[in-house]
């Protein structure tokens, strides 16, 4: 390490010791835990039938916790926003020298990567996946699309602020709705839980997605025309 | 030793390394990778405690570790241009009047 | 029930419609303020006639949902992230307003709005929130939310992001603390926690750890060193919210947990320490403040030193005939340190606006241009100092008395120090601004509606002290403290 040259010897021997008692005042309290506790996984094995979905964490994030997982859709707004208001975005600009490999590549990967992308989000209705893992994947296609430059063009006008919105502001929306149906906030009706958490969740796929694009691409579109 | 208690070890041991760097570290981008260092010990400690003595693991802990994720993703992203602008404006890639 | 979703998704929806529409953000955002002082004001009155509220996310049970929770002490903090809320909302309409001052661009303006509203739904969610993992998230989004808003000002960028570091340390160990519990108790609800949490090992190193990470936050002498350059650099309307409810969140996130699930672990010992760290807050701050060039630094220290009479309140609550003052007492400060620090950050934004400067050295000439601001920071400091009628008279007071009446003597000796030094920081400001005008410095004449929104917040320091009596029975609804006798206590 270069850095820590800086301090007096004895301040760092200082803090790394202090940083290992705390390593080991954690283990000492994790091994002290040992006896299982069960959590709440019977609970959600339990209430999972009327969940709308049929995978755990899919119901836990949308349905049990979706309070969590929609002020969380909120985080990544107030990021991208931040991001925003820093400057403008900054991409590779175009050369002389195209790369073959990244446009084959490119060219191959992105409907691959699109089609998996809804096929995760599909999927998360009954195992491991969901409108997260989905956009994810989405931003994979839209981070290579921007590593070739003039590809993907970010405009900044209406219809590339309300995609950016539109998963939270749905997930709001239901989240309030539905209190006009006798329920409570994020209660969803019973029959309709499992298509309104897929409508979520695709609309918050595209949003993720696109957020994350925008963050690594690291600031404020330029202004364009209405498309 | 219990697998709970491996993935217990290599969580915390994470989550000191990371605070080591964060404290000691000036460059600010490594400043950033050990507070992403952390949160993976954390997380690892999560998945540890989801899991022990051969039941099916617990799927809150989970659920919360994705939570978690989103937020360290969204924090680091905002960290990284911000790291970004101090360099432009200050010169070095390093907090002025450092710690 | 309702006007708790109310509090918490109107300022979502108003971020994204403002983000969407800009143009209409000023409409929208005044829309939005409105509506959610309606609300608090509607649910204060709610919970005093009804008693506390309680509601599940999701209509399932805790601990599989979240739940949310409002006593008398949410809906007053409800109210104070209300009121300080419209006079920011208001403040902002002339600080970003059309002729604004010139290093203030169409970006930073832009991004205030949504940025602000969503800062604000985090504050309230977090008010309401009886879930300790949901409160990880709410702390999250407010953060995020408070470092984007600091970023907006061009120089304050490496203040943003030390404070972003030094939060997400602080988030690290608190996420840690919650696993633990999780992993001990198998539930992450305040009310189940409150009753599961017994003193062992891992119980210990969870509140140690959600302790340091709070106090992080909360910038507690000695790790307070990130927040004067966050606040005195931000932009003033940011400021104001930061140093009012910001960081007083993140105390009452503490107050909450220590009050509630390590109500068991709460030894003196610690509390102890804690009004050891908040004594250092007190006398550290307050001799920066006196030393400090500029005016908004001179408050962001104000904000270090006054923190620190709030955690006078951790070693008195041990005390079984203290304990139920003192914790009136610092929630009075809190409460009217919000509105007076909010004031006094708006008004030191007026004067930055109309000088473009703010060394404390060159405000000769306020008394005369910016009379109404002059009289906003008189009022603030007459707060700051604790004198009546100001509501940190109030607080002060029940602190005092609870001092004397644990027993714990010395807190009082930190609390009188701690008045006398903002007196000294609060009259050197005073004495330059009230000296005339020497010769022409450039001078913007800043919207009114900025200095009578400052003069607003500084006044409503003041009516909390007159007004005592109505508020502090509602802080009595759902104490687990017992009630105040105010017989017991009359000034």
């Amino acid at each position: 390490m270069t850095n820590p040259e800086r301090l007096r010897p004895l301040t760092l021997i200082l803090i790394v010791l202090l940083v290992t008692g705390v390593a080991g005042i954690l283990l000492w309290a994790l091994w002290s835990m040992q006896p299982v506790a069960s959590g709440l996984s019977l609970q959600v094995r339990e209430h999972l039938p009327v969940s709308g979905v049929n995978a755990e964490v899919t119901a836990i994030l949308m349905n049990f916790r979706g309070y969590d997982t929609l002020l969380e859709m909120a985080v990544l707004l107030a990021a991208l926003l931040g991001v925003w208001h820093l400057g403008p975005l900054q991409l590779p600009q175009a050369d002389n020298h195209p790369d073959p490999i990244l446009e084959t590549l490119v060219r191959f990967l992105t409907p691959v990567i699109i089609l998996v992308t809804g096929y995760v989000l599909w999927l998360g209705g009954h195992a491991v996946g969901g409108a997260f893992q989905a956009g994810a994947l989405l931003a994979g296609a839209g981070v290579l699309l921007l590593m070739q430059p003039r590809v993907l063009v970010l405009r900044d006008h209406l219809v590339l602020r309300i995609m950016i919105v539109a998963g939270a502001a749905l997930f709001t929306f239901v989240a309030g709705m539905v209190m006009f149906t006798g329920g409570t906030l994020l209660e969803y009706p019973k029959q309709y839980a499992g298509a309104l958490i897929l409508l979520i969740e695709a609309a918050s796929t595209v949003s993720i997605g696109l957020i994350l694009t925008l963050l690594f691409a690291g600031g404020a579109p330029r202004h364009g025309d209405k498309e | 030793m219990s697998q709970f208690l491996w993935y217990a070890m290599v969580g915390s041991g994470l989550f000191c390394i990371g605070l080591l760097g964060l404290i000691l570290q000036r460059h600010l981008l490594r400043r950033i990778l050990a507070l992403n260092v952390m949160g993976i010990g954390v997380f690892l400690i999560y998945v540890a405690l989801a899991k022990r003595a051969g039941l099916l693991p617990d799927p809150v802990p989970h659920a919360m570790i994705l939570t978690g994720l989103v937020v360290s993703v969204s924090a680091t992203a905002l960290g990284l241009v911000l790291v970004e602008r101090v360099q432009r404006l200050h010169g070095r890639p390093e907090l002025p009047e450092d710690s | 029930m309702n006007l708790m979703v109310l509090l918490v998704l109107t300022p979502l929806l108003g971020a994204f419609c403002t983000f969407v529409l800009p143009r209409q953000s000023r409409l929208l955002g005044m829309a939005v303020a409105l509506v959610l002082v309606s609300a608090a004001l509607a649910l204060a009155w709610q919970v005093s006639s009804s008693g506390p509220i309680r509601m599940v996310a999701g209509g399932w049970d805790v601990p599989l949902g979240i739940g949310l929770y409002a006593d008398g002490w949410s809906a007053l903090m409800i109210c104070l992230s209300a009121s300080v809320g419209l006079g920011t909302s208001l403040y902002s309409l002339g600080y970003f307003g059309s002729h604004a001052n010139n290093h203030i661009d169409k970006s930073t303006s832009a991004g205030w709005w949504p940025l602000w509203l969503l800062l604000w739904a985090a504050l309230n969610a977090l008010f309401l929130s009886s879930d300790v993992f949901n409160l990880y998230v709410t702390l999250e989004l407010m953060g995020l939310a408070a470092v984007a808003l600091v970023a907006l000002e061009a120089h304050a960028v490496a203040a943003a992001l030390r404070y972003l570091l030094v939060g997400l340390l602080g988030s690290m160990f608190y996420l840690l603390g919650v696993g633990l519990l999780y992993g001990l108790y198998g539930t992450v609800d305040m009310a189940e926690l409150s009753v599961n949490v017994q003193s062992e090992p891992a119980a210990w190193v969870a509140m140690a750890l959600m302790t340091g990470g709070l106090l992080l936050k909360a910038a507690l002498f000695p790790l307070h060193f990130w927040l004067p350059p966050a606040h005195a650099n931000a932009p003033a309307p940011v400021s104001a919210v930061l140093s009012a409810l910001v960081v007083k969140a993140a105390f009452y996130v503490l107050l909450r947990l220590w009050l509630g699930p390590f109500e068991s672990l709460a030894t003196q010992q610690v509390g102890q320490l804690l009004g050891v760290m908040g004594a250092g807050a007190v006398l550290w701050g307050s001799v920066q403040a006196l030393l400090a060039p500029r005016l908004k630094l001179v408050v962001a220290y104000s904000t270090v030193a006054q923190l620190g009479y709030l955690f006078l309140l951790f070693p008195l609550l041990g005390s079984t005939e203290a304990g139920a003052i003192a914790w009136y007492g610092g929630i009075w400060l809190a409460l009217s340190h919000g509105l007076a620090k909010a004031g006094l950050f708006m008004a030191a934004g007026t004067i930055m606006h109309a000088y473009g400067h703010d060394r404390v050295a060159d405000l000769s000439g306020t008394g005369q241009r910016l009379p109404v601001t002059l009289f906003a920071i008189g009022l603030a400091s007459v707060n700051l100092m604790g004198l009546p009628p100001s509501g940190a008279f109030v607080g002060k007071f029940l602190l005092l008395n609870a001092a004397f009446v644990s027993g714990q003597w010395w807190w009082a000796l930190v609390l009188i120090t701690g008045g006398v030094l903002a007196a000294a920081y609060s009259f050197r400001i005073l004495l330059h601004a009230f000296r005339n005008q020497e010769s022409g410095t450039s001078y913007h004449k800043p919207h009114p509606v900025m200095e009578w929104s400052s003069l607003a917040m500084a006044v409503g320091a003041i009516l909390l002290g007159m007004f005592s009596a109505q508020p502090l029975e509602l802080l009595m609804v759902g104490s687990t403290l017992g009630e105040l006798t105010l017989t017991e206590v009359a000034p």
